[in-house]
């Protein structure tokens, strides 16, 4: 049985925002994360507040400016089943399509896939750790097989989502709501490593609502792709993956983007890896060089060391994928 | 001369007892279900952890309407209130599928959905594939196949593939696969199961939903 909380269903983001304003509530989106997290007592709510009452937060809508609008209700299935989507942001379809499983797909939310937390198994568990506020992070000498090989410091959780390093890589756009008006971030800015604050993985405030991500127009030439490698066929995290994004003129690489996933608490972006692309034609020394400059430099913990040539290879094979 | 059947013996003509799912049903889902009327009076917007809040459920194409604690899942609802135990507690975290539910025709984990969320959605569980007093198509293509061992799974999985082919109604086995990836089988039945949606596919293609 669940602990016991209140739930409210408000109709208008208002009241809604002024709802979460309240310390002890939570969004509650597609309730996929936040009922296993209240389940397993990792935090506590004394209400919830359903953001089932906002249509306005669902749905694929074209920009002015040619990207795409994604409210954050819109569901992981809605957004990998998305023919545009499909069609001019495939690393998110990609991303999307290899979430959880057919029923989270369902019932999850773009939003909360942003915004779920850790699945790190000290943060779930018994364990007051760092991130719950208490003095350390018990992967560091414990079990840290699934943990992170970069930007680890305080905390070595790895960030859980499979579109968050897509959208990165899609230079995505969050746009958040509060109290005062709304906001919007770069998506890339939207999560905090732990150097800057081991006890939250987003910017969101209390009281913030994420209303929607925007995509903008592809680069000339685009292409992407999401490449996540897990430890069996069906639904489970990521393991390693990369998502890559290129703008390709004229046979040559002018933009890039590649972003890391089960490698870091934040969906890992590598310039290093996009500097040995751009300008550069992409052949097999190129792709080589960059998935090298990708992982250099990773720190991994005693027993997740394979995680680095895994990363390296979905680099590769990522971006061996975008050169046909 | 043919023995007719007595008034309380209920026969299948593809030899499948359905007293399984009729044992399922308690009192409790009679006595909770009332006639759906047009122009019920809203819901209420807040619900408090002490109270229960009233809630209004379609599930299997009945109004049922109930007072629930906000945390209740619909699992919970499903089984403990209305009687529906043919959805299964497994995990309770949306790791196995034993809980799967069609909720307006697409499958979803009735233990990480709360049952107030459930309002206004058309709630479908496997009591309510029967066609009258035989298995429904996908039903019939699980026993026929042989696609349990326990049968603990079956009830998530026969959803799951149901689901599966409301939407896509001649799948691949690859597509079956991924279609039923969110349902785990401990007795390990899965090419049983892959076989049984590829014959429920051809089952309903003749006068199936
Ligand atoms: C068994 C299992 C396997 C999974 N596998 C994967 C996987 O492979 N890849 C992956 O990426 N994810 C995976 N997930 C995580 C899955 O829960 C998310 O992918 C899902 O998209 C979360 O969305 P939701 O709408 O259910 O979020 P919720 O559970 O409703 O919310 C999650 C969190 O975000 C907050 N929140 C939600 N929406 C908003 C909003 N709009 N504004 C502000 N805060 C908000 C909530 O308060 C909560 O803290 C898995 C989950 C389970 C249970
Ligand atoms: S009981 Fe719901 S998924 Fe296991
Ligand atoms: S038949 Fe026993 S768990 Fe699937």
């Amino acid at each position: 049985m669940l602990p016991s909380f209140a739930y409210v269903r408000p109709t208008t983001l208002k009241a809604a925002v002024a709802a979460l304003a309240a310390p002890g509530t939570r969004a509650h989106a597609g309730g996929t994360d936040l009922l296993g997290c209240l389940r397993d007592r990792v935090f506590p709510a004394d209400t919830l507040v359903s953001l089932a009452g906002l249509p306005e937060l669902v749905g694929v809508t074209p920009t002015a400016e040619g990207g795409l609008r994604l409210g954050a209700m819109t569901t992981v299935a809605t957004v990998a089943g998305h023919p545009d989507i499909a069609a001019r942001y495939r690393a998110l379809a990609e991303a999307a399509a290899a979430v959880a499983s057919p029923q989270l797909r369902n019932q999850g939310t773009l939003g909360g896939n942003l915004c779920q937390r850790p699945r790190c198994w000290y943060f779930r568990g018994d364990f007051h750790c760092a991130r719950k506020g208490g003095g350390k992070c018990f992967a560091v000498d414990g079990e840290n097989r699934y943990h992170c090989v970069f930007g680890g410091e305080t905390c070595f959780i790895v960030h859980p989502s499979d579109t968050a390093p897509a959208l990165v890589a899609l230079d995505a756009l969050v746009r958040l709501a509060g109290a005062g008006g709304s906001r919007v971030v770069p998506l890339e800015k939207f999560f905090v490593p732990p150097s800057a604050d081991f006890t939250r993985e987003t910017v969101l405030e209390p009281g913030e609502v994420l209303t929607e991500v925007v995509v903008p127009a592809p680069p000339a030439g685009a292409r992407s792709t999401y490449r996540k490698v897990r430890a069996r066929g069906a639904w489970d995290f990521a393991l390693a993956g990369a998502a890559v994004s290129l703008g390709i003129e004229g046979g040559r690489v002018k933009h890039a983007r590649v972003v890391l996933s089960g490698a870091a608490p934040i969906p890992w972006r590598v310039p290093a890896a996009e500097q040995a692309l751009i300008g550069h034609r992409l052949d097999g020394a190129t792709i080589a060089r960059a998935a090298d400059a990708a992982v250099a430099g990773a720190e991994p913990l005693a027993d997740n060391a394979y995680k680095v040539p895994l990363l390296r290879c979905a680099v590769e094979e990522a971006l061996t994928a975008l050169n046909s | 001369m043919a023995r007719k059947p007595r008034d309380n013996e209920h026969t299948c003509p593809h030899g499948v007892s359905r007293r399984g799912f009729l044992g399922s049903l308690g009192a409790g889902a009679v006595a909770a279900a009332t006639l759906g009327r047009p122009g019920e009076t809203a819901p209420p917007e807040v619900a408090d952890a002490v109270e229960p809040s009233k809630v209004t459920l379609l599930v299997n194409g009945r109004r049922h309407r109930l007072l629930v604690e906000p945390r209740w899942t619909l699992l919970h609802v499903l089984r403990e209130r209305l009687g529906l135990t043919g959805s299964k507690p497994g995990c309770e975290r949306g790791e196995c599928g034993a809980c799967t539910v069609l909720i307006d025709g697409v499958p979803r984990y009735a233990c990480l959905t709360l049952a107030l969320e459930a309002e206004g959605h058309e709630v479908t569980t496997i009591e309510g594939l029967m066609r009258g007093e035989e298995l429904g198509p996908t039903q019939q293509a699980f026993a026929a196949e042989d696609a349990f061992q326990c049968g603990y799974c079956t009830p998530g999985q026969i959803m799951a593939a149901e689901g599966l082919l409301r939407a896509k109604p001649a799948p691949t086995v690859a597509e079956i696969r991924l279609g039923m990836s969110g349902n785990l089988c401990r007795c390990g039945a899965y090419p049983h199961i892959v076989k049984a949606v590829r014959r429920a596919a051809e089952a309903r293609k003749g006068g199936g939903r």
